[in-house]
């Protein structure tokens, strides 16, 4: 979102011949006719008889409008082709790579085969989509990378996926929302982030309006405004649970990031959880650390929608508190809340910082 | 004088039989053909440390339970003057509305007989049946005329968002009888305690509310509820408060973007959550060094948001003392133990026996 504030002067690093890593843009299936050549027969047939079956009570739309292609991108982001914003890689070149000299974009595509009730037909959209992105994506742009698409709530078939994909060097992320059926540290799940350790691929977590549990633990609020702003609490949710059940012990290779899901929250986070474990450590006697030290180490947070501080100053210090290595940058093009890299700081950092958060810390962590 | 207002105090129903007095015979007689034992919550495992604090765990009655012990223990050796009593007992996830409603009304009439008429220094919140939102309002507008009731106590993992327009009799009936609604954690409804189901351990339940509180804050604030009732105000009751610096400056951003999505909040959500709503502080969730726990106060505003409390017989970690107050000028103290919260809850001064 454009802030009606000031805006600091550029923190994109200019003077070293290497652009910054946005990590997270949006790639878009233009159809469900674009994944039709990805897709064996019978799921073609499959398609065609039944299509598409979620949780929404619509054949197509969202409760929350807003989180449509028309309702939820940038006015200026439609190509001229009229194909869906994020679609047409020729525009996405134009508008944001070569615009902001992006030196890598991590694609991390929404489509959503997770959500469909027919799981094995959400794993063959999956394994589609990721298909569709090494011929439409990968193999066009050498600035790019992608996260796999996963049917996550099939995580054995996920982890099939997962061990296929990362054969491809262009996947750097396995790719799940944040509203599970369940949370993410339950058992149930352990197999897709085994083969995600295994693969040496992070999984991240990224911002998603789904359907299947309410939002809020007091039911579905009525405004996208509020989807959107506790979203953030669906983050937490995930994060606790990844810890609480002992994920990061049981696998100590595995990294998690947290896409989209804003981070001024995460200090107050980890006092709760800090706090609370002094007191309740004896009900989860498997974990080996305080619950914050697996966030320093493990996780990886990017920074769109960059949080704004009333005192812009404080900025600063949530940065430090959050964990100057922590966070890496983010636009989110195309859609609405697209982080300006040259405007998305309300103050100017450090340029040390700004080396990190802008490129340093993704480069290392994608080894890219 | 220096007021000490202890704001959320949980007083415990013994035994669902020590609510038949209050109960028309149709549903005592239903209790008991039914094997009703007890409708105590089920998030607080008698035996978890954070359950009661060691002194409260006498060996004889449910911690809370009894009157005299509560008196003692918060009032007399805490030197606190006034004790805001917030049952706990779960009349409010019961399925059966007519059920619900006499219950409610029974226990709170036990808490007047039981607690109000014992010992003056107690105050009481309104149990209320959530289920059917007009007959809540019925009760607070019975239960209000004994003035030791001086707030209405909503859950916060309800069926709906509690700003909700269907819930709005609620909040007309509290702003008709001058009381504030306190939000407290507690299971009303039938959702999942997180956005993602349900979590398998205590500690991520008592974790997940501070979730819930944030969602019933911005589902408050975003249906205009504060501009329907200009004299509403709200107490989120144990929900920490650290989160909410955070919670502000996101909300103020989305709303800076999405605005035109609730025309009717006409000023930025931090400036009404600053008028309309104020916190406990048991448990303050904060950091443990200084430095930052002054400039948490500091971006939440003002320490005229937050109101003691001991959430007695609950144990935490670190008490207000220890984890904020100890941070604070002296002036500021008095404004936490009790000025805020005589002022919020219109206590007079001729009102403390101390």
């Amino acid at each position: 979102m454009a802030s009606p504030v000031t805006a600091a002067s550029s923190p994109v690093p200019e003077s070293t011949g290497v652009g910054l890593i946005d990590c997270d843009v949006h790639n878009v299936v233009p159809s469900d006719a674009a994944l039709r050549p990805y897709l064996p027969a019978k799921w073609r047939s499959y398609a065609e008889l039944v299509g598409s079956r979620t949780y929404s009570p619509y054949v197509k739309g969202y409760r929350y409008p807003k989180v449509s292609p028309a309702g939820g991108s940038r006015v200026d982001a439609w190509p001229s082709s009229g194909q869906l914003p994020g679609s047409d890689l020729d525009f996405m070149r134009e508008q944001l790579l070569d615009q902001y000299g992006v030196d890598r974009a991590i694609l991390n595509c929404l489509y959503r085969a997770a959500e469909q009730r027919n799981e094995e037909y959400g794993a063959a959209l999956a394994r589609a989509v990721n298909e569709w992105q090494i011929e439409n994506w990968l193999e066009r742009d050498s600035r790019l990378r992608a996260s796999v698409t996963v049917a996550f709530e099939t995580p054995d078939l996920a982890a099939t996926e997962i061990e296929r994909a990362a054969q491809h060097p262009g996947f750097v992320q396995v790719l799940l929302f944040p509203r599970t059926k369940e949370p993410l540290g339950r058992r149930r799940y352990w197999p897709l982030f085994e083969a995600a350790a295994r693969c040496g691929l992070p999984v991240g977590i990224h911002f998603a309006s789904t359907t299947v549990t309410p939002i809020t633990s007091g039911g579905w609020p009525s405004y996208y405004i509020e989807d959107h702003t506790v979203m953030s609490m669906a983050f937490q949710a995930q994060l606790t649970s990844l810890i609480m059940e002992g994920v990061f012990d049981r696998f100590p290779d595995l990294k998690l990031v947290l896409i989209e899901g804003g981070f001024a929250w995460v200090p107050p986070l980890m006092w709760r959880l800090d706090d609370l474990y002094h007191r309740m450590r004896d009900e989860v006697p498997h974990l080996r650390r305080l619950p914050s030290e697996y966030v320093r180490d493990q996780v990886k947070i990017t920074t769109q929608p960059m949080e704004e501080p009333e005192n812009p100053r404080h900025l600063l210090d949530l940065i430090e508190q959050v964990g100057r290595q922590t966070l890496m940058f983010s636009t989110d093009y195309p859609h609405w809340d697209f982080d300006n890299p040259r405007r998305a700081f309300q103050v100017k950092l450090p340029k040390d910082l700004s080396e990190l958060i802008m490129r340093e810390n993704a480069r290392s962590f994608y080894r890219l | 004088m220096t007021w000490r207002i202890d704001c959320d105090v949980h007083n415990a129903v013994p035994d669902i039989s020590a609510l038949f007095a209050y109960l028309p015979t149709r549903w005592s007689d239903y209790c008991v053909e039914h094997g009703v034992d007890s409708l105590a919550p089920n998030y607080y495992p008698p035996n978890m440390a954070f359950t009661a604090k060691p002194e409260a765990r006498t060996g004889e009655a449910e911690p809370g339970s009894d009157a005299a012990v509560v008196g003692k223990q918060v009032l007399d050796e805490g030197e606190i003057d006034i004790a805001i009593l917030n049952c706990l007992y779960a009349i409010q996830p019961i399925h059966n509305e007519d059920w619900a409603v006499a219950m409610a009304r029974a226990v709170n009439d036990w808490q007047a007989a039981h607690w109000l008429e014992v010992d003056n220094r107690f105050r009481a919140s309104i149990v209320v049946p959530t289920q059917s939102p007009e007959r809540a309002a019925e009760e607070i507008h019975r239960a209000a005329e004994n003035r030791g009731f001086v707030q209405v106590l909503l859950l916060a993992f309800s069926e709906m968002p509690l700003g909700r327009r269907c819930y709005w009799p609620i909040f007309q009936a509290a702003a008709e009888n001058g009381l504030p609604v306190g939000v407290h954690p507690g299971i009303a409804g039938a959702n999942p305690l997180l956005p993602t189901g349900w979590p398998s351990y205590c500690i991520e339940d008592y974790a997940a509310a501070s979730g819930a509180m944030q969602s019933q804050l911005v589902s408050l604030v975003c249906e205009g509820a504060f501009q329907k009732y200009a004299t509403l105000k709200v107490v989120m009751l144990e929900s920490g408060v650290s989160w909410l610096p955070s919670l502000m400056w996101r909300l103020d951003k989305n709303w800076k973007g999405l605005r035109r999505e609730i025309p009717w909040v006409n000023e930025p959500p931090s400036t009404v959550i600053r008028d309309h709503v104020r916190f406990t502080v048991a448990p303050f969730d904060g950091p443990e060094r200084a430095d930052e726990v002054l400039r948490l106060v500091d971006q939440m505003g003002s320490t005229e948001l937050l109101l003691y409390a001991s959430d007695y017989p609950h144990w935490h970690h670190r008490d207000a003392e220890t984890s904020l107050l100890r941070h604070l000028s002296s002036e500021e103290r008095a404004k936490v133990t009790g000025g805020n919260a005589a002022e919020l809850y219109r206590l007079d001064a001729d009102q403390v026996v101390r």
